[in-house]
Parts: structure tokens; C-alpha cells; sequence
């Protein structure tokens, strides 16, 4: 029996506009017309399913991707993945991206005059375990200057993509550091209109996943879209 | 209990640090049954300008109308997801097979269709859209395309090369007369 229980819908002020001219990106990208509302078919409750076999033993320590030690300070980055419901997403597949400690990306269009670092190149991939875990071994990013107005900084940022259990969970998001002054005058976090919205996007600090001696750990939930819990009659 | 669903930021412009090792641009090996086909295109901005660094990911059903990770799974391993970046013209090509028809919603039949989420700097959140095939009968009839106004049901409609050919062409415009519709879920 297919689940038929739609997905909620996201309540307002939760994801960004897509036309946001202080992210000036978006102005020549941004669709002009009304989005079109149809009802969630198959096509879009199902989605890719990922596992074990998709990933590397590795590929959840940025810090083992090149042959040394990258440079920076490094931190472990965990979290939960749950649905709105408060469940926990199982088998998700996380990728993360990031610049180095010097705020460079391995990435022929990042011309930022900063250091690349031989031993990191900023891509990581996880699953979740059965309680909807990750956890990332990485460096600190540095935050980088961009083009968007006159000297504009993007604050630390780490990237995370996330598959969940259909194409209506996918998600793309990105991680900040709490405390980054940068924050105030970044339009990409702040195109979030919901100021409790934009602080979930800010990591917490914390003790319990610090390891003494070796990084400092630092929290990051996220909650893709839950089903309603009453079947919708077609 | 209902917990707030976490906001949706832009990929940026270095995605494929990230989004690399997905990259598939064939999704069909060879032992998979239906009709080979191949889609290309191009994603054009505002000004119609080529953009790329935009990467398209599909979602399809089999050539019966199965999905990847349901009951009705398809037997050959073909999973029907699809990850293409566009290239430094704005191009975008991947392989596949056509699907086969799927459910609808209240007992209705969706005709053949690839689902595409759209990913790239300058979107804030993605966007998602439809290809269908433009020589297709069932499109008629399609739950879905029906609630398209008819004036722009064009730009979801990939259309064959030439008689006989197994390519298609459609074109993601973001903006513009011939805007992409895109869906609201």
C-alpha cells in the first residue's frame, strides 16, 4: 500500500523569496510568475534512495581527504536529521561542502587571493544511522569575500545537502558558526525572513561532542518536511 | 508535536565540490528495458544568457511506471536518478529511458514524465519542474499538465530532434515570455 498522506506545507516565512535583490544572484534568476500548485503524486513522494554502498568508509572525515593534516582548527560537526514530526530520518545521505581554514574553495571559479590547502579538499558525504544521526570530522571554514556589493564577506559556512525518504524532503541548506559578526550583513542568511528560522541555521557550540585535546564540536539539527497525519481523500 | 522544517539556502556557486560524486548523466545501463532516449537543452537566465553553473537532478519511473524504492520496485537495479550540470555554454545532456505511465491522483494516469529539481547561485530555494514528451498521446489527458494554463504548457514539453530521433530538446528559461512553469508542492 502506497502512503498517501500528503506532505505539510511549509509555512510562510520559513524558506527565502526567490527573488531577493540584496542577493543580487537572484534577480536575473529568480522565476517572475506564480509557482503553480498541483497536488504531491507518486512522482514526487517517491524519491532516490540511498545506502552504504554510495559512500566511502572516509568520506565523513574532510580532515583524511588528502595525504597530511589539513591546516585550521579542527571541529566535529553532528547533529539529528528529523521530520517535522519529530522522527527521526533514517539512511539520509548528507553531502557537505566548505572552503578551507583561509576561506578558499577547491574550485577553479573561487579566485579569492587566499591559500589553497593540498590537504583538504571540502567534500564530505554521510547517512544517518537509525536514529537519524550524522556527525562530520572537519576544519573550521574560513569565511571569503564575494562580489555581490562592495566588500561584501560571506560568514562561515559549511553546505549541506539532504535527500530524506522522497523528493519532497530534498534539501539544500547552509551551516553558520554562532557568534560570526558577518552574519547581520550576509543577504543569503538573511533572505530567511523568520528571525527564529535564520538561528536554526546557526550551529551551537558544544561540550558534549568536544574531544579533549584533538576538536571542538559543534551541534547542528535539521528537519525536512513531515507527512499530515490524516490520509487526504484524492 | 510538529517541529519547524529548516530553511532552504542558496547551493552557491561551488557546489560541485559537493554535488560531484552524484554527477550522473546516464541512468540507464544497458540491461535496462524501454526506449532509449537522449535529453539535452539549455538553462537560460533572465537576459537569456546561458548559465553554468546550474546542475538539473531527474527523477523518473521505469519504462512500466515503477519507481526506484517502492514495492513495485523496478527487478533491473534501475534506479532513476540523475544528477547533470550544465556546462560553461549553459548545456545540460543526460541519457535515459522513457517512463512509462504513472498513477494520478483520485484513480487518474500521469502520462510519461521526468521530474527535475533545479539547483544553482542565485536560487535561493530550489525549483522544480516537469519534462514531458511533446509527441506523446497521453499528455492529453495528464492530471497534471491540465492545470498548466494551455499558453505555457509548452515549456514543459521536450521535443524530439527530427521523425524517428531519440533526442529531445527542452529548454529551462527562469524568466521571460517563454518562463519554465514551475510547481508549487
Amino acid at each position: 500500500m502506497v502512503d498517501s498522506r500528503q506532505y505539510r506545507k511549509p509555512s510562510a516565512g520559513i524558506h527565502p523569496p526567490y527573488f531577493y535583490p540584496s542577493y543580487v544572484s537572484s534577480v536575473k534568476r529568480a522565476p517572475m510568475r506564480p509557482l503553480i500548485v498541483i497536488p504531491q503524486t507518486l512522482s514526487e513522494m517517491t524519491g532516490p534512495v540511498f545506502g552504504h554502498s554510495d559512500i566511502g568508509a572516509t568520506d565523513a572525515d574532510l580532515t583524511n581527504s588528502g595525504g597530511g593534516e589539513p591546516l585550521g582548527q579542527r571541529i566535529i560537526v553532528s547533529g539529528r536529521v528529523l521530520d517535522e514530526n519529530a522522527r527521526p530520518v533514517r539512511q539520509a545521505l548528507i553531502e557537505v561542502w566548505q572552503a578551507n581554514a583561509a576561506g578558499r574553495y577547491l574550485h577553479k571559479g573561487d579566485q579569492h587571493d587566499a591559500p589553497l590547502d593540498p590537504n583538504f579538499t571540502g567534500c564530505g558525504r554521510a547517512l544517518t544511522d537509525e536514529h537519524g544521526r550524522y556527525r562530520f570530522v572537519t576544519i573550521k571554514p574560513g569565511a571569503y569575500p564575494w562580489r555581490n556589493h562592495r566588500n561584501a564577506w560571506r560568514p562561515m559556512h559549511i553546505h549541506f545537502s539532504l535527500f530524506g525518504a522522497g523528493l519532497l524532503t530534498r534539501l539544500v541548506t547552509q551551516m553558520y558558526f554562532p557568534g560570526d559578526p558577518l552574519l547581520t550583513f550576509d543577504p543569503i542568511f538573511q533572505s530567511i525572513p523568520d528571525e527564529a528560522g535564520r538561528a536554526r541555521l546557526i550551529s551551537a557550540f558544544d561540550w558534549e561532542t568536544t574531544i579533549p585535546e584533538q576538536a571542538l564540536g559543534y551541534k547542528f539539527d535539521l528537519v525536512l518536511r513531515g507527512r499530515e497525519a490524516i490520509p487526504m481523500e484524492n | 508535536m510538529t517541529l519547524p522544517v529548516t530553511g532552504s539556502q542558496t547551493v552557491g556557486p561551488y557546489f560541485r565540490i559537493g554535488m560531484a560524486p552524484l554527477f550522473r548523466e546516464d541512468l540507464a545501463s544497458e540491461g535496462v528495458a524501454g526506449e532509449r532516449v537522449t535529453i539535452q537543452g539549455r538553462v537560460l537566465d533572465g537576459e537569456t544568457a546561458p548559465i553554468p553553473d546550474a546542475t538539473l537532478e531527474i527523477w523518473q519511473a521505469d519504462a512500466r511506471g515503477r519507481y526506484f524504492g517502492t514495492e513495485f520496485a523496478p527487478e533491473t537495479g534501475f534506479r532513476g536518478f540523475g544528477r547533470v550540470p550544465t556546462n560553461e555554454r549553459g548545456e545540460f545532456r543526460f541519457t535515459t529511458i522513457k517512463p512509462g505511465s504513472v498513477a494520478g491522483p483520485s484513480d487518474s494516469v500521469q502520462a510519461p514524465h521526468l521530474v527535475v529539481l533545479v539547483f544553482m547561485r542565485g536560487l535561493l530555494r530550489h525549483l522544480v519542474t516537469r519534462i514531458y514528451f511533446a509527441d506523446e498521446a497521453a499528455n492529453q489527458s495528464d492530471p497534471i499538465l491540465k492545470l498548466v494554463p494551455a499558453e505555457r504548457r509548452h515549456t514543459l514539453l521536450a521535443k524530439r530532434e527530427n521523425a524517428g530521433a531519440a533526442t529531445f530538446t527542452w529548454n529551462l528559461r527562469l524568466q521571460g515570455d517563454d518562463e519554465t512553469v514551475f510547481f508549487d508542492l
